[in-house]
């Protein structure tokens, strides 16, 4: 079996897995990591978004063999010190979330649009950067709102990997 | 999915090594390969990951030509300075690909080697009339796209890199399929100074195709109106719960007057 080794959130980490693995499985079933969560399973819903070198990607369309040697940040790798990321935080002050399963991938996305186009992001900015994310419960209103206020938040702050 | 063997080769030869065993598929950025296993349509036995090998990224202006290598993921194509002053209009088709996500990891030779009949790529490449250059030969765009999912590329060729001559004037007209921001129908018109080329993605049942009537029409006269009485024969353009063939034909009137009158705008 396919050795790979991967730093998350910050530590090392390497597991002997089958090649077929998934980025998302691994972090889910071999390292506990359930933050990161399957939605659809085809790419389309986004709840699996993770950092890999700092780009946002789908970790059900990486295998985790693919991501040997990365860096992978996921939504248990952006809080500090029990105090939440600011974009965590905006989501809570926002209303962002009902049932909240479609969140992390929601937080990571919306961390890698603000790590690319800035802390000024309009409506239209935001919802195009939501494209590959799907929410069932909110209509997205609020999401968006918590994405403005969370990118503005960021500003000065330490940028997630 | 099944298993396989995974190889992760750091140079071309190595990677053309594993291509000589049976059932041997190029994984490049997997955006579609990895679903298309996931649901057991594909098994190769052995996968090889070009993400390693050296050479193959990068985007330079080389003369008249814009060279993109195949390992050039979609977001670097929609972000980069040399490509949006070379052609806009390539920036704003690879911005238009699948979500941010998505375009973090699919690649511009991966979009190519698939030829899916809706992709984006290949109505930029077979209108700039670019060339595809693999690890073995350089192969124009009219002869490369040969089918649907069908390529001229041979069984141990891999595509390194993509030139773009670049035109006086291009656009991309694209009407999404709004669940799968695939094209329902895409139109690429290029204005060159040896004349006009129209490219259709989405809608051709063999691929992406070119209209020689609008061709003619605007390399006569470059407007808007030159194209509009020009009809699109439905019987070989697909139709399925997403649009009829008759819709889709139409669109691509559309499409394409829309690409002629956003060229005509643009300075």
């Amino acid at each position: 079996m396919p050795k790979v080794n991967l730093t998350v959130n910050g530590k090392p980490v390497s597991a002997d897995i089958e090649a077929r693995t998934l980025l998302v499985t691994m972090l889910r079933e071999t390292l506990k990591l359930t933050g990161t969560h399957v939605g659809c399973d085809t790419s389309q819903c986004g709840a699996c978004v993770v950092h890999v070198d700092g780009k946002a990607v789908k970790s059900c369309t990486m295998l985790a063999v693919q991501a040997d040697g990365a860096r992978v940040v996921t939504i248990e790798g952006l809080a500090t010190d029990g105090t939440l990321h600011p974009m965590q935080e905006a989501f809570r002050e926002n209303h962002g979330l009902q049932c909240g399963f479609c969140t992390p991938g929601m937080i990571m996305t919306a961390v890698d649009l603000v790590n690319r186009e800035g802390n000024e992001l309009d409506e239209h900015a935001i919802r195009e950067g939501l494209e590959g994310n799907l929410c069932r419960c909110t209509g997205y209103h609020n999401i968006v709102k918590s994405i403005a206020a969370g990118a503005r938040a960021m500003k000065g702050k330490r940028r997630a990997a | 999915m099944y298993d396989f063997s995974f190889h992760r080769p750091a140079d071309l030869a190595s990677a053309e090594g594993y291509l000589k065993a049976a059932e041997a598929k190029l994984l490049a950025g997997g955006q579609t390969l990895i679903p298309t296993m996931k649901q057991r349509l594909a098994a190769p036995k052995h996968l090889v990951d070009l993400s390693n090998v050296a050479g193959l990224t990068g985007i330079e202006r080389k003369g008249r030509n814009l060279v993109i290598g195949a390992m050039t993921r979609h977001a670097e194509v929609a972000g980069s300075g040399v490509v949006n002053k070379a052609i806009p209009a390539l920036g704003l088709l690879a911005e238009g690909i699948g979500d941010p996500a998505v375009r973090n990891r699919g690649t511009i030779g991966g979009s190519l080697a698939n030829n899916d009949p809706s992709a984006d790529y290949p109505a930029a490449c077979l209108a700039l009339d670019a060339t595809i250059i693999t690890n073995k030969r350089e192969i124009g765009a009219d002869e490369f796209f040969t089918g649907l999912f069908e390529t001229a590329l041979g069984a141990d060729e891999i595509v390194t890199r993509v030139s773009f001559p670049v035109p006086i004037k291009a656009a991309y007209l694209k009407f999404p399929n709004p669940a799968s921001r695939y094209a329902l129908v895409g139109v690429f018109v290029a204005k060159d100074t040896d004349g006009v080329r129209v490219a259709v993605t989405g809608a051709g049942e063999s691929g992406v195709f070119r209209v020689p009537a609008m061709e003619r029409a605007l390399s006569k006269k470059f407007s808007a109106k030159a194209v509009e009485g020009i009809k699109i024969d439905p019987s070989t353009l697909i139709s399925d719960i997403h649009g009829s063939a008759a819709y889709r034909a139409h669109l691509v009137g559309v499409l394409a007057r829309r690409a002629v009158e956003t060229i005509a705008k643009t300075k």
